[in-house]
């Protein structure tokens, strides 16, 4: 299977996903469908598949400490350590784990190989390439800001923290485009943000010659979905506009276990392609590469501290094994061992005399 | 090692972010507020669009309006004329104009009336009571329209 | 054996992989002179593995039992219960390529499936078919496959085309290490008997005898002894050190290289010049012919392998009945030492927490393991002016440090040596920084690869740490690579010869040796090679 064939399913799989309650809703009407049921299946989906994958995770023990070590160890006290590269205990971990999950540090030592043949033989540099781990950023916490700041939909009242967020993401108080009637409502920076850096990290993949050979159509397809998504979501906003006081209602009744078919009249389908397609991304989430959310706090080589030498780490299925032991090693040598002068614990029989 | 309490005390509190619009909102009414119209505005019987447009579209069209009025100097506002024009015009740009802006085009009264654009004397003209036409629903959907930064806030009657 | 290319031929690597064949419709191809020879029956049946027969990679049948898929998918699914890393990595990759090019293999063979991602995906696709639904039901087009024949080769191929020097998991960003899938890919091609015959060998050997060449213990005291008469031809010294000797306050266990290969002897008649040094001041230390073997190579063969190996260790320790054990300079030993072993092997509660007998030093950092690094210790020492040193004596070296994967990635030893480089010599140079500490590259021969039939792998593999070599060598005229590590020291004088002539390789020891001043000794004209020194060079020609 080459890239092509890789991005055209996926192609092909977010297209569909898009028809489906296009036809659903905007021919059949099967509103209780895409408005009530499968938004609670994903949502059950998801929380049940992140739950049963973490607690597979956590039924398989870290026989060993591994951790990856990048910097010093902690020995004496005039050589400087590392404390939060090669953490000696739980502060440092817990600060390395907080730069790892919350700034990627691990993806911003990221470099490029530059392989050159020159006269002299081939030359080697590792280029500066920090273009993934500001793209990685900015397509993560730009996700986090735009679901935070749907949030107004979920809460009512509406929590202080959407407000700053939106005032925060909407500071340049302009419209989408400088065309008259679209002046209002104002963009969020991380709308753009995150279609921005989804787009790069597609192009990437099919750019950089590597990354387009180990690409898979399960790489492709999330980032697809998350385009698909986003697009719904501006396209609402700024271009074919529905009654979001129903949409409220309509999610408000959903959290609160009693959705009104009244609000799911009014809405428009654009509105529902939106929800199902959320409702897919997080359904397909635990069985998915999107785990990585959860699976970066496991990792063995970055959760641990490089303590192994001071204190003993057990391996909750060590078992006894067979060695060669050292009354096996002296009775094969013995008398070699006697020859050279080398201490034995037995002393060979000068006869074969019992 | 299995690390088994911090993973599942992990495990809950990332569910207990994910959860928490469940918990947040236990106890509050679902039901969104529903605009209190004036006996003016019911006398009236139609806005200068159909409800479902302007429960979409009514910030769209105060925009445009605001430009139109302040930019071209046109300073009225016919549903009618605006849907025809959005049929005819072939200049795209104004096209996209008509479509975005107040998508008339769909609603077509059956009188042909002219309405004076301006948001204090037409529009708070029958929505004279802001607190409940204007206000509830921007609170619930968390939105603070910069209306008022210009406009004087109408007196409402107790 | 295969003909190894010339540098000029190797040097056309490209590192673009095939724009329309997917990686999955590749099948392998075993080339001569990147794959080591298959393990022998007899070593493999010295220690017990499944499957001993003699067997040839390069044939059609590789002699495999006939269930071999139950076995596999049996001891995968085994390993992903006992083993959280494996679960884990084999789950959250993205694929964002960011280990791609960090790879010595990749960057020195542009063999694409050498890019760590898609040595791990050989088993992840495995992995999706037989475990997860998803790759049940799509197949193909959620990344999964059968196990085949082929597929089993190719596994083979490219696990035994890894260092396991773990550079890809630092930069991983959820830490994903290629190494613990290589080692675990590995534990599963010999529940097959696919081992390569320079692990088994070795491992046979160090089972038995102690070391990894199969010395007898008459032997290897012969060579000690003959290391012993080297340096009284050097500095009129004679030293003394001891074997087997119950009641030393110290175990010493260094790789049996050091014993046996140049240039790691020379490093191995520092350790003795050191040692006797410090007699005076109170050293008591002994060697073990029994434990003669600091490397692992067990742990190139399976966890349970690399235990039965390390055993030995606190074995001979508890036997002699000394207080704690030093070790020698030497790479993966350190990260087994450092993170497996008393896990495997502990806790030896018949040991003491280890302190220097010359400086009253207490070594905090392996209180419970009872293991101290020789390095640690000399440089303790020279902290507290215990050694009296004549760094002058190496002015006929410019020196460069390579970190060795293992103590680097594995354990954060970077400094001490570096602290003890300095102070024993007088030009020093570090690489470029992305090569060196945290980040350093590999020597390409590690984890069991450096054997004579893969050559051409290997001077692949060493191409980006020698080029980082050759830079300060035309830069700064460094003509001496130093490490701590015996498998670099077996394997870099190739690696040099072939990449950058001119430059030698040393352990840390031998230059503290060469400085070390002792009292009554004659006046040195020569390092412990044999060298003039700086200098001297006229008087030798007298």
């Amino acid at each position: 299977m080459n890239f092509i064939v890789s991005i055209l399913i996926s192609l092909i799989a977010v297209s569909i996903l898009v028809l489906i309650p296009w036809i659903g809703v905007g021919a059949l009407d099967l509103r209780i469908i895409f408005g009530v049921v499968v938004p609670y299946a994903a949502l059950l989906t998801f929380i049940a598949g992140i739950v049963v994958r973490v607690l597979d995770w956590a039924r398989s023990p870290v026989p060993f400490r591994i951790p990856t070590t990048a910097g010093q160890q902690w020995s004496f006290p005039w050589v400087k350590h590392s404390r939060i590269d090669n953490p000696k205990g739980t502060v440092g971990v817990v600060v390395r784990m907080i730069f790892e999950v919350l700034l990627f540090r691990s993806l911003f030592r990221n470099t490029r190989l530059e392989y050159r043949r020159t006269e002299g033989g081939p030359k080697l540099d590792y280029e500066w390439e920090k273009w993934l781990w500001l793209a990685a950023l900015v397509f993560h916490y730009s996700f986090l800001v735009i679901f935070l700041r749907h949030f107004r939909f979920f809460m009512e009242p509406i929590p202080g923290f959407v407000h700053l967020l939106e005032s925060l993401d909407g500071f340049m108080q302009t419209g989408v485009l400088p065309l008259t009637g679209l002046g209002v409502p104002g963009v969020y920076l991380t709308d753009m943000l995150l279609m921005l850096a989804v787009t790069y990290l597609f192009v990437r993949r099919i750019y950089v010659p590597q990354t387009r050979y180990i690409s898979l159509p399960q790489d492709y397809f999330p980032l697809f979905l998350i385009l698909a998504l986003g697009t719904s979501g501006i396209l609402m906003r700024y271009f074919i506009r529905v009654d979001i006081t129903a949409v409220k209602e309509l999610v408000l009744g959903l959290i609160k276990f009693g959705p009104s078919t009244e609000s799911l009249q009014g809405i428009g389908v654009i509105f529902y392609i939106h929800l199902f397609l959320i409702s897919v991304l997080i359904a397909y989430f635990p069985f998915s590469k999107l785990m990585h959310f959860m699976g970066v706090f496991l990792s063995p080589t970055r959760n641990l501290s490089n303590n192994s030498r001071f204190v003993r780490h057990i391996n909750p299925w060590n078992y006894p094994v067979k060695y060669h032991t050292y009354e096996e090693y002296e009775d094969e040598f013995r008398e070699l061992m006697v020859e050279a002068g080398l201490p034995v614990e037995k002393q060979p029989q000068p006869s074969a005399e019992e | 090692m299995y690390d088994g309490g911090k993973i599942i005390v992990g495990l809950i509190a990332c569910l207990a972010f994910f959860l928490s619009p469940f918990i947040y909102d236990a106890g509050t009414a679902a039901k969104a507020p529903k605009p209190v119209l004036t006996e003016k505005a019911k006398e009236a019987g139609e806005c200068v669009n159909s409800t479902p447009y302007m429960k979409a579209w009514h910030m769209h069209l105060l925009d445009t309006w605001r430009h139109t009025v302040v930019r071209n100097d046109e300073r009225y506002y016919s549903p009618r004329r605006e849907a025809r024009m959005a049929r005819l015009d072939k200049n795209l740009f104004d096209q996209w104009r008509h479509f975005v802006s107040d998508g008339a085009r769909r609603y077509v009264p059956k009188e042909d009336k002219v309405y004076y654009k301006s948001l204090q004397e037409t529009c708070l003209d029958c929505h004279s009571n802001k607190s409940k036409f204007c206000d509830e629903c921007h609170n619930y959907m968390g939105v603070t329209p910069y209306c008022w930064d210009c406009h004087i806030q109408p007196e409402e009657k107790k | 054996m295969a003909k190894n290319p010339k540098p000029e031929e190797l040097v056309q690597i490209e590192h673009k992989p095939p724009l329309m064949k997917g990686w999955m419709e590749t099948p392998v191809e075993l080339k001569e002179g990147i794959y080591c020879y298959g393990a022998k029956a007899k070593n493999l049946a010295a220690v017990e593995m499944p499957n001993a027969r003699d067997w040839n990679p390069a044939e059609e049948d590789w002699k495999l039992p006939e269930d071999w898929k139950e076995i596999i998918e049996e001891g995968f699914k085994d390993r992903l219960d006992k083993f959280r890393s494996l679960k884990l990595f084999m789950d959250i990759c993205v694929r964002c390529g960011a280990c791609a090019d960090k790879c010595h293999f990749f960057i020195g063979s542009g063999d694409p499936k050498n890019m760590p991602v898609l040595r791990a995906e050989l088993l992840r696709s495995v992995y999706r078919k037989k475990f997860t639904t998803g790759g049940k039901l799509l197949g193909k087009f959620a990344g999964a496959r059968d196990m085949t024949y082929d597929v089993l080769k190719e596994w083979w191929y490219y696990l035994y085309q890894c260092t396991e020097c773990r550079r890809c998991s630092l930069f991983c960003p959820y830490g994903i290490d290629t190494a613990e899938i290589t080692i675990l890919g590995r534990e599963m091609t010999n529940l097959l008997g696919l081992n390569t015959d320079w692990i088994a060998a070795p491992v046979a050997n160090c089972n038995r005898t102690g070391n990894h060449l199969g010395i007898q213990p008459h032997a290897y005291k012969d060579m000690i002894d003959f290391f012993v008469d080297e340096i009284e031809e050097v500095t009129g010294i004679r030293v003394e050190p001891s074997f087997n000797r119950k009641g030393a306050e110290i175990l010493f266990i260094t790789p049996s290289g050091d014993v046996f290969a140049d240039p790691g002897t020379y490093t191995c008649m520092g350790y003795l010049m050191l040692f006797h040094y410090l007699q005076e001041q109170g050293l008591d230390i002994t060697w073990s012919t029994y434990a003669s073997e600091g490397g692992n190579f067990g742990y190139f063969t399976s966890h349970e392998m690399a235990k039965r190996l390390n055993a030995k260790m606190y074995a001979e320790a508890k036997r002699l009945g000394v207080k704690w054990i030093m070790g020698g300079e030497c790479g993966h030993m350190w990260r087994v030492l450092n993170q497996y072993m008393d896990t495997f092997n502990g806790p030896p509660d018949f040991l003491e927490e280890p302190v220097s007998p010359i400086t009253g030093t207490k070594f905090e950092n392996a209180k419970t393991t009872k293991m101290v690094h020789l390095v640690e210790f000399t440089a303790d020492l020279i902290r507290h002016n215990k050694l009296k040193l004549d760094p002058s004596r190496n002015d006929h070296l410019t020196v460069t440090w390579h970190d060795s994967c293992n103590p680097a990635r594995g354990w954060g030893f970077l400094d001490e040596p570096r602290y003890v480089l300095k102070n024993v010599c007088n030009n020093f140079y570090e690489m470029p920084p992305n090569t060196i500490r945290e980040q350093t590259f590999c020597c390409g021969s590690g984890a069991g690869l450096n054997a004579g039939e893969n050559m051409e792998l290997r001077m692949r593999g060493g191409l980006p740490r020698a080029n980082a070599v050759k830079h300060v060598h035309e830069k700064y005229g460094v003509n001496m690579l130093g490490c701590i590590c015996a498998i670099d020291r077996a394997v870099f004088p190739t690696l040099m010869d072939y990449w950058v002539p001119g430059v030698g390789v040393t352990g840390l020891h031998e230059m503290v040796a060469n400085a070390l001043v002792f009292e009554g000794e004659k006046e040195r004209t020569t390092d412990l090679r044999g060298e003039p020194l700086a200098g001297m060079e006229e008087e030798e020609d007298v």
